[in-house]
This record gives C-alpha cells, sequence and structure tokens, in this order.
C-alpha cells in the first residue's frame, strides 16, 4: 500500500512539499511516483540559487524505463539540494519522504502550502488515476 | 511469388479461421475511393537471374578507375574475414538487441567496439554510432550545447578547414535549434587555423571550438594550442579525427592540458568499402561526466539473474521511445552493420597492423606529391606537415584537368573550386597503402598529358 | 542457440600475435610530423590471429536472433526475408569501390539505379518527389518536419511550430519535432483506435505547423476519416506528415499521396527489406507533394537526356540542406532497388495483400485461443495488439514475462509497451514472409505459454532459461556504468 503522510501537502504530478522550521520548503516526489518508475537509476537536481515559479519543470528522475520531470510545487529559490542522491538515487525508493528529498526552497510568498492537495485529496486524485 | 510462401490451400485455410471470404475483403476499413487499383509506374518483377544480369551492366558502367580521391572517404585494404563475417545472416538480419537476451552477439561486438573506438581517440566512453561523420558533428554541437550549462550563446567556432560538407550538414540538422556556427579562417601560406583570428574571439560566449585534426586539407593542426586556448575561454572543444590517422597522432583525450570533451569522426576508414558514400558510420566518445549528453545507444556490461556477466542497452531514458519529447536526440538507430565491420577490421588489424596502414598511407601521399609536383604546372598549396592528403595548385582549372584525368581512367582528386575559390585551382589528392609505386606513376604520368591537352584547349 | 558466453576479444589477445597477411609493409612515420603531434602509447586493440578474429564473431553471431534463423513477430517493424541477392548485387566491386565524390562519367549506373528507385517509390507513394538522402527513419521524419517548417518560412508565417501528434504515436516524432525547433501538442485517441476527431478541431489554429501520422497507425488499424483529418488539417494552414513505418500494409493497395499527406518518409529497411544490421543502417527516403518539391533534402539524383547527375545547391536552392557528407546510406539504397525490381508490379501489391493476410490469420487464432485483442472490432492491418492486461491482473503475468518466455520457444519477442496507452500490449507484426507453419507454430507457442500462465508461474516468471544469459540487470547497468573493458591492471 502506498505510504500518503497526512503532514505534508502535495501536487497532482506527485511531488510532495514540507514545511520546514526555518520557514523554508523541501521537495521530494510521492512514494506512489517512486514506486510507479522502478528503481531509481539518476537524479538531476536544479541548481542552488534558482528561482523557479510553481509548476517549473526543474528535476529529473530516472529509472531504466521512465525518465520523468519533477515540477517544483510552490515558486521559490532553490537553497539547497540532496547531494547524496548522485551517488545513492535508490534512497528515493527507500525513503521517499526522508532520505530522499530532491531540493529545499524559500518559498516565494508566505502560505504557498495552502494551495496544494491534502493528504486525502492526493488520494483521492490517486484512486481516480486508478479507476 | 517471389518471398511469399502462401500455397493455394494454405490461403483457404487462413481465410476460413478469420471468416473472411477473400484477401481483398480484409482491406474493407480502407475507403473505397482512396484504394488504387494498379501500381503503374512500377516495372514487371525480375529473377534473380535476371536482376543479376541487370546490376552486373549497371556496376560495369561504373568500372574501376584508379582513384586519388579522399576529401573524407578513404580506400583502404578491406581483409576478406571483416565483409565474410558481417554478411552472416545472424549479424546482417538481426533486429536492434532490445531483447538483450537473444541479442548477446550484438551487445558483446558494441562493448568491444566501444572500448577500441574509446582508446583509439583516448576518451571514457563511446556511443554505438551514429550515421556518419558528417551528422556526427551536427549532433557533438547539440550535444555540446546541452552539456555546456553556463554558455547560454549556443554558438560555435567551426574553421573553415573542417570538411564543408560537414559545416552543412551541422548547419542543416542543428540550425533549426538556432545554433549558431562562427567561421574562423585558416592561413594562406599553411592551411592550419588562423590564431590570431581564433583568439580574437577572446572573452566571448562559446560554447564550443571544432578543431579538425588532420584538417580537411590533409594538413595536420597545433591540437594543443588550440585546445588549450579553447578551455582557457570556458568553450568545450569538439574534435573531428581520422580514426585511421589516430594510430600515429595524439589522441585528442591528451590534446593540450586536459583532453578535448568530445570526438567524433567518420568511421568509413575502418574496414566499410566507398560504395558510393554509405552506409558508413560516424563514431562519437566523450569523458565520462558528459555520458548523459550522448545522443545514440550505449551498451553496458552488467550481470543476469544467476550472476553471469551478460550485456545490455544502458542509459535509455536519455532515448527518443523513453523520453519523446525530451530526448537527446531523434536517433533511433544505429549503422550497427557497419561498426560491427570495423570491429572486426580493428581486431584483424590490430595495433601494429593499423599503424602499418596510417604510416604506408602518410609515406605513399609523400611520394605521390613528390611525383605529382614534378610536373610542370603543378606545386604544393600548403607547407606543412600533413597525414595522408595534401592540396595541388595547378595552372589550369582543376575542373579540366580532372575531366582530362578520368577519360584516361585516373581519378585525380577533390576539386577545391566549389568549396574554396580564394585557392584557385586547387585539387586535395590523397594516397593509401592501397596505392603502388606503379600507380603513382601513371597518375603522375597522365597528370602531364592532361595539363598539355588543357593547355592546347 | 548455445547456451554459453564468448570472452571478451581483449581476452584472446597475446603481445606479439597478429594476422600479419593483412598488413603492408612497415613503413617509416614520415619526419615532418613533429613528435609533439604522435601518439606516445598504442591503442587498446587486440592482438590476435586471423582465425582467433574469425573464430571470436562468429561465435558473437550465434548468440543472436536473427531473421535467418528465427521469426521475429516484431510489431512495427517490419522483419521480413532479406533476399540474399539485394545483398550480393550491391556488393558488386564496381558499386563497392565507387568513391562518393568521383565524376558522373564514373558513376552512370550506380546513378541510373537510384534515380529509378527513386521513380518507384514516386509511383508506390502517389507523391511528387523524392530524395533518398535521409538515412533512417528519425532522420527521414527530422527532414519531413525541417521542410515543413522551411516551406511556412518561405512564405513569411513564422507563427506556424506547433506539431500535432497523437499520443499513440513513435517516440521518434515527438523527438523530431523538437529537433526541428517546434513545439509537440499531443492529441488523444478514441477507443476504436481513430484520431479523436472533436481533439483535433480545437487543435488547430494558426500555430499549426503540421501533424505526423501513421497511417495504419500504431495500433494497427487503419485511420478511417484520413481524408477529412486531412482537410481539417489543411484548412487551419497546416501541412501533413506521414510516418511511413507501416507501409507495408497498404504497398499497391492505397498511397499516402492519394490520402492528402504532403511529405512522407519510408523506412526502405522495413518496407524494401533492407537489412536490420543489429541496429541499421536504416534508411528513410522522402517522398513529397509538389509545394514541398522546392525544399527536399540534397543531394537528388536528376536527368539530363540520357545523363544522370547529382542536383545540388544549384538546382534546389531552398533546399533544407545536406543531411549526409555524401549520399545517405547509397548501398542500402541500391539493395532496396534491387528488392524492388525483384518484386515487380505484381509482387509489390502482394506485399500489401500477404502481410494483411498473415496478421488477420494470427490475430484470429490468438483471440479464439483466449488472447484479447486490444481493438476487437477492428481488422487488423499488417499488425494488431494483444493486450495482456487480464493476464496481469489475475495471474501477475506481465507482458514482458510472455515476450520473455517466448524466446525460449524460438520466437523473437513481439513489441512490448508499445504503444504506451494500452497496458501490458504486445504489438506483433508477422510480415508476408513468414509460412502459415511458421505463424501455427507461434500460436502453439503463445498457447503453451497461456497454460503456464494459469499454472505454475515461475517458468515464465524467470524467463528465458535456454539463452546465453538469463534476464539482465538494468538497474545494476545504469548504477554502475561500465561502457569499455579495461586491462586488470588498470582497473580502479
Amino acid at each position: 500500500m502506498t505510504q500518503i503522510p497526512a503532514d505534508i501537502r502535495y501536487a497532482k504530478s506527485h511531488e510532495w512539499a514540507k514545511l520546514l522550521g526555518d520557514g523554508s520548503v523541501e521537495v521530494g516526489i510521492s512514494d506512489h511516483a517512486q514506486g510507479a518508475l522502478g528503481d531509481l537509476v539518476f537524479v538531476e537536481v536544479p541548481a542552488v540559487g534558482r528561482t523557479l515559479d510553481a509548476g517549473e519543470a526543474c528535476a529529473v528522475v530516472e529509472s531504466v524505463k521512465a525518465a520523468s520531470d519533477v515540477y517544483s510545487p510552490v515558486a521559490g529559490t532553490v537553497t539547497e539540494v540532496n547531494g547524496e542522491l548522485a551517488n545513492a538515487p535508490e534512497l528515493i525508493n527507500s525513503d521517499p519522504y526522508g532520505a530522499g528529498w530532491l531540493f529545499r526552497l524559500r518559498p516565494a510568498a508566505a502560505g504557498a502550502l495552502d494551495a496544494l492537495l491534502t493528504a486525502a485529496d492526493y488520494e483521492a486524485v490517486l484512486q481516480a488515476e486508478n479507476a | 511469388m517471389p518471398f511469399i510462401p502462401h500455397t493455394e490451400e494454405d490461403i483457404r485455410e487462413m481465410l476460413a479461421a478469420i471468416g473472411a471470404p477473400s484477401i481483398e475483403a480484409l482491406f474493407d476499413e480502407i475507403p473505397q475511393e482512396l484504394r488504387i487499383k494498379s501500381l503503374t509506374g512500377i516495372p514487371e518483377g525480375l529473377a534473380e537471374l535476371e536482376v543479376g544480369r541487370l546490376m552486373t551492366e549497371r556496376a560495369k558502367l561504373d568500372g574501376t578507375p584508379l582513384s586519388f580521391i579522399g576529401a573524407g572517404a578513404y580506400e583502404h585494404h578491406i581483409p576478406s574475414a571483416v565483409w565474410a563475417i558481417t554478411s552472416r545472416g545472424e549479424i546482417y538480419s538481426a533486429y536492434t538487441p532490445y531483447q538483450a537476451e537473444a541479442s548477446q552477439g550484438t551487445l558483446q561486438a558494441i562493448y568491444e567496439y566501444q572500448t577500441m573506438i574509446a582508446s583509439l581517440t583516448g576518451m571514457q566512453v563511446s556511443n554505438a554510432t551514429l550515421y556518419d561523420g558528417g551528422s556526427a558533428l551536427a549532433e557533438a554541437a547539440l550535444m555540446a550545447v546541452r552539456a555546456h550549462r553556463k554558455s547560454t550563446s549556443m554558438r560555435l567556432l567551426v574553421p573553415a578547414s573542417v570538411h564543408p560538407h560537414y559545416r552543412k550538414v551541422a548547419v542543416a540538422m542543428a540550425g533549426n535549434q538556432d545554433l549558431v556556427f562562427d567561421t574562423i579562417p585558416y592561413v594562406r601560406e599553411t592551411g592550419r587555423i588562423d590564431m590570431a583570428a581564433l583568439t580574437a574571439h577572446a572573452g566571448e560566449d562559446i560554447t564550443a571550438v571544432v578543431i579538425p585534426q588532420p584538417n580537411f586539407f590533409g594538413v595536420l593542426e597545433d591540437v594543443d594550442a588550440l585546445t588549450d586556448w579553447a578551455h582557457a575561454q570556458g568553450a568545450l572543444v569538439i574534435a573531428v579525427v581520422n580514426p585511421t590517422s589516430l594510430a600515429l597522432l595524439k589522441p585528442p583525450g591528451e590534446w593540450g592540458a586536459k583532453g578535448v570533451d568530445i570526438v567524433v569522426g567518420e568511421g568509413q576508414p575502418l574496414g566499410v568499402p566507398l560504395s558510393s558514400g554509405g552506409p558508413y558510420f560516424g563514431f562519437m566518445t566523450t569523458r565520462m561526466e558528459h555520458v548523459r549528453q550522448m545522443p545514440g545507444r550505449i551498451v553496458g556490461r552488467t550481470v543476469d539473474l544467476d550472476g553471469r556477466e551478460g550485456f545490455t542497452l544502458t542509459l535509455q531514458a536519455r532515448e527518443q521511445h523513453i523520453r519523446r519529447g525530451k530526448a537527446t536526440s531523434n536517433i533511433c538507430t544505429n549503422q550497427g552493420l557497419l561498426m560491427t565491420a570495423a570491429t572486426i577490421y580493428m581486431s584483424i588489424m590490430g595495433p601494429e597492423g593499423l599503424e602499418r596502414v596510417a604510416a604506408q598511407s602518410a609515406q605513399r601521399t609523400r611520394e605521390l606529391v613528390a611525383a605529382l609536383t614534378r610536373v610542370k604546372g603543378v606545386r604544393k598549396a600548403f607547407d606543412s606537415p600533413h597525414f595522408h592528403e595534401a592540396v595541388l595548385l595547378l595552372e589550369r582549372p582543376a575542373a579540366v584537368v580532372l575531366r582530362e584525368l578520368a577519360d584516361r581512367g585516373v581519378l585525380g582528386g577533390f576539386d577545391l573550386a566549389a568549396d574554396y575559390p580564394e585557392l584557385g585551382s586547387a585539387l586535395l589528392v590523397c594516397a593509401t597503402e592501397t596505392k603502388t609505386a606503379a600507380d603513382i606513376d601513371r597518375y603522375s604520368a597522365a597528370l602531364a598529358e592532361a595539363l598539355r591537352a588543357a593547355r592546347a584547349a | 542457440m548455445p547456451n554459453r558466453r564468448e570472452k571478451l576479444i581483449f581476452e584472446y589477445s597475446r603481445p606479439g600475435r597478429g594476422a600479419q597477411g593483412q598488413w603492408p609493409a612497415k613503413a617509416a612515420v614520415p619526419a615532418d610530423i613533429p613528435a609533439t603531434l604522435r601518439r606516445a602509447s598504442r591503442p587498446l586493440l587486440p592482438e590476435v590471429s586471423e582465425l582467433e578474429a574469425v573464430r571470436h564473431f562468429t561465435r558473437l553471431s550465434q548468440l543472436n536472433f536473427s531473421i535467418d534463423t528465427h521469426f521475429y513477430p516484431l510489431g512495427s517493424c517490419t522483419m521480413k526475408y532479406n533476399p540474399k541477392a539485394c545483398h550480393q548485387y550491391a556488393m558488386l566491386p564496381e558499386f563497392l569501390g565507387r568513391h562518393p565524390l568521383g565524376p558522373e562519367s564514373h558513376g552512370q549506373g550506380f546513378l541510373a539505379c537510384m534515380y529509378e528507385l527513386q521513380e518507384m517509390l514516386k509511383a508506390v507513394t502517389g507523391m511528387r518527389g523524392v530524395s533518398l538522402a535521409p538515412m533512417a527513419g528519425a532522420h527521414g521524419e527530422f527532414a519531413g518536419v525541417a521542410m515543413i517548417r522551411a516551406y511556412h518560412r518561405a512564405r513569411g508565417d513564422h507563427a506556424r511550430n506547433e506539431i500535432i501528434v497523437p499520443e499513440a504515436a513513435h517516440g521518434t516524432n515527438p523527438a523530431t519535432a523538437t529537433m526541428c525547433g517546434c513545439v509537440v501538442r499531443e492529441i488523444p485517441v478514441m477507443a476504436d483506435g481513430d484520431v479523436d476527431f472533436e481533439a483535433l478541431k480545437t487543435a488547430v489554429g494558426p500555430q499549426t505547423a503540421g501533424i505526423m501520422l501513421t497511417n495504419p497507425s500504431t495500433l494497427g488499424v487503419f485511420e478511417r476519416r484520413i481524408k477529412e483529418v486531412a482537410g481539417i488539417v489543411h484548412a487551419a494552414g497546416g501541412l501533413l506528415y506521414y510516418d511511413g513505418a507501416n507501409l507495408n500494409a497498404i504497398l499497391g493497395k492505397v498511397r499516402p499521396g492519394d490520402m492528402g499527406f504532403d511529405v512522407i518518409h519510408m523506412n526502405l529497411h522495413k518496407t524494401f527489406s533492407t537489412p536490420h544490421g543489429g541496429g541499421g543502417p536504416g534508411s528513410g527516403a522522402v517522398g513529397v507533394s509538389e509545394r514541398l518539391l522546392p525544399f527536399m533534402p540534397i543531394p537528388v539524383v536528376g536527368r539530363d537526356g540520357e545523363q544522370y547527375r547529382w542536383l545540388g545547391e544549384r538546382d534546389l536552392p531552398q533546399s533544407i540542406g545536406r543531411l549526409s557528407a555524401f549520399m545517405g546510406n547509397a548501398g542500402v539504397l541500391l539493395r532496396a532497388y534491387v528488392y524492388m525490381r525483384m518484386l515487380g508490379r505484381e509482387g509489390m501489391a502482394r506485399v500489401g495483400d500477404f502481410a494483411t493476410l498473415n496478421a488477420n490469420y494470427l490475430l484470429a487464432k490468438l483471440t479464439a485461443a483466449g488472447f484479447d485483442a486490444a481493438y476487437p472490432s477492428r481488422r487488423a492491418s499488417h499488425e494488431f495488439i494483444i493486450t495482456a492486461k487480464r493476464q496481469a491482473r489475475e495471474h501477475n503475468v506481465t507482458a514482458m514475462d510472455i515476450a520473455k518466455r517466448l524466446l525460449d520457444f524460438g520466437f523473437h519477442a513481439p513489441t512490448t509497451y508499445f504503444p504506451l496507452l494500452v497496458p501490458e500490449c504486445l504489438l506483433i507484426e508477422p510480415s508476408e514472409t513468414e509460412s502459415k507453419e511458421a505463424l501455427d507454430a507461434f500460436i502453439d507457442a503463445m498457447v503453451a505459454i497461456k497454460r503456464e500462465a494459469e499454472g505454475d508461474t515461475q517458468l515464465l516468471k524467470g524467463a528465458p532459461h535456454t539463452l546465453p544469459v538469463r534476464r539482465l540487470d538494468d538497474v545494476r547497468a545504469a548504477r554502475q556504468l561500465d561502457l569499455a573493458w579495461r586491462p586488470a591492471a588498470t582497473r580502479g
């Protein structure tokens, strides 16, 4: 069963966003997304300092059978990227909501996460896709 | 019915299984008004005996003249074994190795090819070939733009002494994506890249500099200085090289302080017949850090479920069948058959054999140039080290001289008038290990006659 | 097929060994070449005897499936018999030795073949002009879209840069559009396999450069309303591109030119039976309608009286240019020429007939045996789709498992997981050169596999079992890249 933690927000395109204590937002891909892609072999993250619009393609996750763009769920400036992924893309498979995070950004506006899906909304999206 | 095995009984049984009254009925979803009755304009079929006679007659029309043309396609000896094996049905009629378990032969041959061509060029990784040398340069230009994230100009510096057709292919294939190819002139006395003209671009945003070795004139460039200059400007370096020459010459991976970034070239000299221009293959090698920006198939070694070594296509997520509109290229074939021929050729020749081919070709070309420049009205255009080609200046138009030579059964070289009008009447000539002293004598005698005829006309 | 691996050629290498009989005499490196431009160490080429090389590559060849040894029901790829005569007569010494820049006076035989090939391809496709320059299907696609773009630009219409592509299209279609600097717009396909008409009407506009279609489509069915599609696109000012991947299905029956297409590419390595060569060379000749004639890629072969000659920049100043250093895959073109001359008018029409008969026979027998057709209400063209969605749900057996198990039965796998919109799909194309017995044997294998799927699936999940290797670890291949062999001493 795919995991959908209740304390974070989601985008329809299968990214998650988590508000951190310092006001920045951490972004990754959902458990469902990593499962659909299969074993990841390569991850490309955005450059630190890059300014992103909400919905802008900014990272690529690649498995042996698919390559998929990752879209920034919120607008902001990239402050940090997960350097571990360069050598261990499988972290996304094993821990999509933790060690498999992709990048962090400083959101352009406060409350940006409010526009995103809740866990319940996202679960409904997945069910609709499966139907 | 040629190549169709069905008997009348087969057809009856098959239609019965389908539940269709006739073969014609199987086309009932095609609107009637679109159907054609017959293929007018196509001749009647020929039996193999007849087509063989026709092709043999056609081939005779082309003849077997004594050729000294190079200009990007070179006549070398090809061991009989190369095409005897390449023509085996298991190689010739195999499909692309997507089903790895049923294609280990093809995949291992590609892995061996990748190893050889990467070593020959002094680079870390190779793809499984592109269409030809010209399109390989176009792909290298596009790859450089992807690989060089800091450069936003999409501008490449291309010496005038790069094969003029390669430049045209690069413009045709990459120009649609707004890449710009700026020309760097050559020095008239040496045939080498004009360093002053090049260094005038210092400080500009240049995505890549293309360096040919040998260049189209056969002349050897000062590749170390060129590479270091380009890197100092923050540009990538694309080398365009002749694979035979690399048995003697410094591989691009060792040019300058850091070596180049991408190497491309025409693989034809490695066991592929001239064959009117194709099929040949383009090779491409690069540094490991750029491997994900490289177009075309790549084979990797891995293990199977039982832990046994095996080969498979890898990094496929770069390619069109997965990445579609965002792929590194739309390329979907390689020149597999020619690559296989080249791998067998390199295996049979070995390092010593290839080195001898290169040295012998260079030597023969010097003998040719010496013999031809003894003919009145012929002199050498450039005073520079060269590989196995040279430019000769003639006191009569090259086109006229070449026609006279062809009438005497000698193809005297490539006329540079269309691409390099500033040289006047100039001829690019080539000799390889296939040419004997007698061949060279025959050419120089014919050239003396041809020039006399041209003067008289 | 031998269940063993073959050593790498480098593992046979011994210093000082070689095929001396193939080497020219030793010559000194010319003194004018300075030491700074010389190579310091030898390249990693094997040092083996000629026999060792011959044996090694012959053994490698034996690890392959090929048309000469196996049936390839590989959808969209048209794996038909490659007649030996085509190879033999393209390899005549005069043709092999002919330099691409040699004079036309020493090329009239070759040029005559090329000219007649252009004419025959015009006749079978109903197009006005043909250029043989593109070197593969995707290269032909590139030429086609580049011509569409050049056509609009020549008219001063710079706004048209959108290429419409049905979602079932080959991956090369959107990749090509991108390579030509165009934007891709995908439109859906309806449940019966035809293009969604309403979506098409909404998609076209002043930004439309053209649409890329395959007909019969990649779903193995004929696009019945093609004339209306052409009408909509043309009315909006766009042009129609025909992806010739499936030309085999309609050879002698219907022509892209008559359907309203402006430009097409033909895969000569499919329809006209030139070899696949383990991945290439292909050949992607393009055909054009009247309005695209000036834009054809060069060179093209022309005729002045009884003499043939190359047409270049001067003859076609608006050409999209050169796509190869010389003349495309000339030797492949000679093979296609020989094939077309052997088939002739009647033989070519029979290709469409029997490719379609074989496909519909397989479809009928497989559905009778309990497999699910993806488009049961439709005729198969020269290919059709079986979906293993039910097997996946009920027995956890995927299309991939079936494909891999077929290898054990001595059949190459059908095309799997393409088109992307049909789940667990097997795209099956038998081609006209397979006999009824070959088709029946394939059906028997499929039935046997279906029985296995309903019983002990271990056999299927672990397949293939009888090939030189079992399923390979693709993840390891991509994570731990090993792309070139290195001698043990230098391994890091």
